[in-house]
């Protein structure tokens, strides 16, 4: 495993809420995103995995200090070992960390795409742009194109060069292949997959588990806003026996190779989180201990799981 | 006892190429049947015409023989990929439901659904819990075929199993036939008894 090597990025017991006014011109607290851990070692793609609502896209908007004003954050981030302070995302965010991000409406709709691409890296990126454009199917009148005149995998192929262009050490790729076809989806993943052998690091945040198994290194399985378990992607090849979570065991049950088997229940709203852990009320393994308090994160078989039986 | 497409032809406006071209299926009550294709090759619109949301430009769409009824709900029921779009946000889920008529609330467990959400708007709900509704309100308008264009292909693995074991319990239960459009692979393997490939036409 990595343990040993330096981490790219580092991100301790971090928790995003959000500052709300409640109906009675009190304000609440909504916590959203609770003790999470994650590690991003230079050279690697490290896949985030979650349903909707556990928080995914929020981490990525965290990590570059983008986050809507009346949230509030806990816990830290190390960028290269050094606290990621606001000033310090405002000075890394485009240039050293990058965002493929997941609405095609973050394009600016009055700029044609290929300009738009270029971003601010001047005239010299250019060609590198028509190359990548090339590479991900991208016809060459696409350049000449406003945002509204592309379909969404279009739409989603140019929010990927953007990131390709940089000369960013860490891309942070929210959702990035929905709506392309399965070629384009692979070339993009194929490029992703050079920038890390380049030495930088691909964050690659989606739902899709057979995505995320078949490209990434290592996978990080979340659920309500919690990471429950951080997995080398062969462990979700190796089958349930591999895993250490309940959830992870339960999610790659789910699929339709693998048993088509749902779980009960669903998963708890931010809000409205269990004291223990969040996957107490579905767990089958749960004791009374799972109810009252979040296991800590232990490292059992070179992976890291929040689970008191975790075996 | 079949859906059927005869010869379809259909295009957007009158300069445009067509999207289907001489389309003809049949899908009989009690099948599942998987449609497959890359994007760009009339999944959706073909889905659209079946659920006569769209009429085809030649050819004819049948349900059990009969042309789809132009009032009333229609015997085909189309569930769409996203289902914020195919919900009214400004309206609470009670009424979106009771579009397929009177409200059961004693059958809404059997769709996953709880009643604390009847009272909230769509904006409330993940899109796993709205795509619930969308398969209870086409259920409930009894309709004897689905059209399913990629319902849960925005989900997760876990409330994808749970949508399907809903629609799959409830399609054995009335005997409905049903298209799935999907481009997951395994998808397409584990619920279609065969498959439809559109780009072999």
């Amino acid at each position: 495993m990595t343990e040993n090597r330096e981490s790219l990025l580092s991100i301790r017991d971090f928790g995003v809420s959000f500052q709300r006014y409640d109906s009675r011109m009190g304000q609440t607290r909504l916590q959203v995103i609770s003790n999470l851990h994650l590690t991003v070692y230079p050279g690697e793609i490290l896949a985030v995995v979650g349903s909707s609502g556990s928080g995914k896209s929020l981490l990525a908007l965290a990590i570059l200090g983008m986050l809507p004003l009346n949230a509030v954050t806990g816990g830290e981030i190390l960028y290269r070992g050094k606290e990621l302070t606001p000033e310090r995302q405002k000075q890394l965010r485009g240039k050293k960390i990058a965002l493929v991000p997941q609405s095609v409406t973050f394009l600016d709709p009055l700029m044609k795409t290929g300009k738009q691409a270029d971003g601010q890296g001047g005239t010299g990126l250019t060609q590198k742009r028509r190359d990548i454009f090339r590479r991900l199917g991208l016809p060459g009148k696409t350049e000449n194109l406003y945002p509204f005149q592309l379909s969404g995998g279009m739409a989603r192929r140019v929010l990927v060069s953007t990131a390709l262009l940089t000369e960013a050490e860490l891309i942070l790729a929210d959702e990035p292949t929905p709506g392309m076809s399965l070629e384009q989806a692979l070339e993009a993943l194929r490029m992703f997959r050079e920038m890390a052998e380049e030495g930088r690091a691909v964050l690659l945040i989606t739902h899709d588990l057979d995505l995320a198994v078949e490209f990434a290194d290592r996978v990080a399985v979340f659920y309500a806003g919690t990471t429950v378990e951080t997995a080398r992607a062969s462990d979700f090849q190796n089958g349930p026996d591999a895993l250490r979570h309940p959830y992870s065991r339960a999610l790659w049950e789910s699929l339709p190779q693998n048993g088509f088997r749902p779980v009960n229940g669903f998963q708890p709203y931010a809000g409205n989180l269990p004291g223990g852990c969040p996957y107490a009320p579905r767990c089958p393994l749960r004791t009374a201990r799972c109810e009252t308090a979040l296991p800590p994160v232990r490292t059992v078989r070179g992976g890291e799981v929040r689970c008191y039986d975790g075996a | 006892m079949a859906l059927e497409a005869k010869n379809v032809f259909f295009r957007y406006t009158r300069k445009s190429p067509w999207v289907l071209e001489d389309c003809s299926l049949t899908i009989e009550r009690g099948e599942c049947v998987a449609v497959t294709g890359p994007s760009g090759y009339g999944k959706t619109t073909l889905a659209r015409l079946l659920a006569g949301w769209q009429t085809p430009d030649k050819g004819e769409i049948l349900a059990d023989g009969k042309p789809l009824p132009t009032r009333g709900p229609c015997p085909v029921q189309l569930i769409c990929q996203h289902p914020q779009e195919a919900i009214n946000p400004r309206w609470k889920l009670r009424k979106v439901l009771e579009e397929s008529g009177k409200l059961q609330e004693d059958r809404l467990g059997e769709f996953g659904i709880e009643r604390a959400w009847l009272d909230r708007f769509a904006g409330e709900l993940s899109g796993g819990e709205l795509q619930r509704f969308c398969v209870a309100r086409a259920l409930l308008s009894g309709a004897d075929y689905l059209v399913c264009d990629e319902i849960s292909t925005m989900l997760d693995g876990i409330t994808q199993a749970q949508i399907w074991e809903t629609v799959l319990k409830e399609a054995k239960k009335r005997n409905l036939g049903i298209a799935v459009i999907t481009h997951n692979f395994h998808l397409a393997k584990k619920l279609g008894s065969r498959r439809i490939d559109l780009t072999a036409r």
